[in-house]
């Protein structure tokens, strides 16, 4: 197995991720497009520490992993809460800070 | 050799398509699940890439928790079950271009850095008692913070979503 085929893969899912970002409107599939683009940075990690030999990228997957669970959570309050304010998910809408 | 790069090419594609099914379907229930293949491709990648721990957490942790929480995110903000339109952005369009630029980007760059580098295939392979001695030994202070920041998202989501 060649390293770049999981790079490359890696980079195939951060793109999708990115587009899923900028295309997306509804807030929950923000999130979900995030967490492409968590995934694809952690098997980069997990394909690096292959290639080297060591633990440290286990590591790290390891707590990106405990980092996107608390990210996850708080996000989806934070959702839970405009919703229940504003009666819609739509970030086009949330413009009081003139984003 | 030549089984793990078909069992590769085989979940790569899969996974491929589950993503680019996330970002285009048009209905959060649907995205939700394509999402959970994703995710059981990331999690079959790492167990070729010899990471069964990391491969069992990705499963815990993604397909079982995360996966609860954005369903019941979806529930819970009534985005209609069903076919939703309204779910892509005015200037949808513009992702594409961004997304290919990347992708380009990031292409050149492997390729010139990686080329045709194999990984190893008789190397040492890293233990779960390795990953805990890295753990609480070098990494003890990261994985303090990391349970600070736990216990804040914790705190902080039911502040955030408790009725009054």
């Amino acid at each position: 197995m060649l390293v770049n085929q999981f790079l490359f893969l890696a980079a195939l899912l951060f793109c999708i991720g990115v587009y899923g970002v900028i295309a997306r409107k509804n807030a929950v599939l923000v999130l979900m497009s995030i967490e492409l683009i968590l995934n694809a940075v952690n098997l980069n990690f997990v394909a690096f520490a292959l290639r080297n030999g060591n633990a440290d990228g286990h590591t790290f997957a390891l707590y990106i992993i405990a980092i996107a669970a608390a990210e996850v959570g708080v996000g989806l309050g934070l959702v839970l809460l405009i919703f229940r304010n504003r009666r819609t998910i739509s970030l086009d809408d949330l413009s009081e800070m003139k984003g | 050799m030549v089984a793990q790069n078909i069992g590769f090419a085989i979940i790569a594609t899969i996974m491929v398509i589950a993503a680019i099914r996330v970002v285009t379907t048009s209905n959060v229930v649907h995205a939700a699940l394509w999402l959970v293949v994703v995710l059981a491709g990331v999690a079959a990648q790492y167990i070729l890439l010899a990471a069964e721990f990391v491969a069992v957490t990705q499963v815990l942790v993604y397909i079982g928790a995360v996966m609860v929480l954005f369903l019941f995110g979806t529930m819970l903000t009534r985005s209609r079950i069903g076919v939703n339109s309204g779910l892509n952005n005015r200037y949808s369009n513009l992702g594409i271009p961004v997304a290919m630029v990347l992708f380009a980007a990031m292409s050149l760059a492997l390729a010139d850095s990686f080329g045709t580098e194999k990984l190893p295939s008789d190397g040492s392979l890293v233990t779960t008692q390795q990953i805990s001695d890295q753990i609480f030994g070098p990494y003890l202070l990261p994985f303090w913070a990391l349970s600070f920041v736990l216990l804040a998202a914790v705190i902080g989501a039911i502040v955030l979503a408790r009725k009054d």
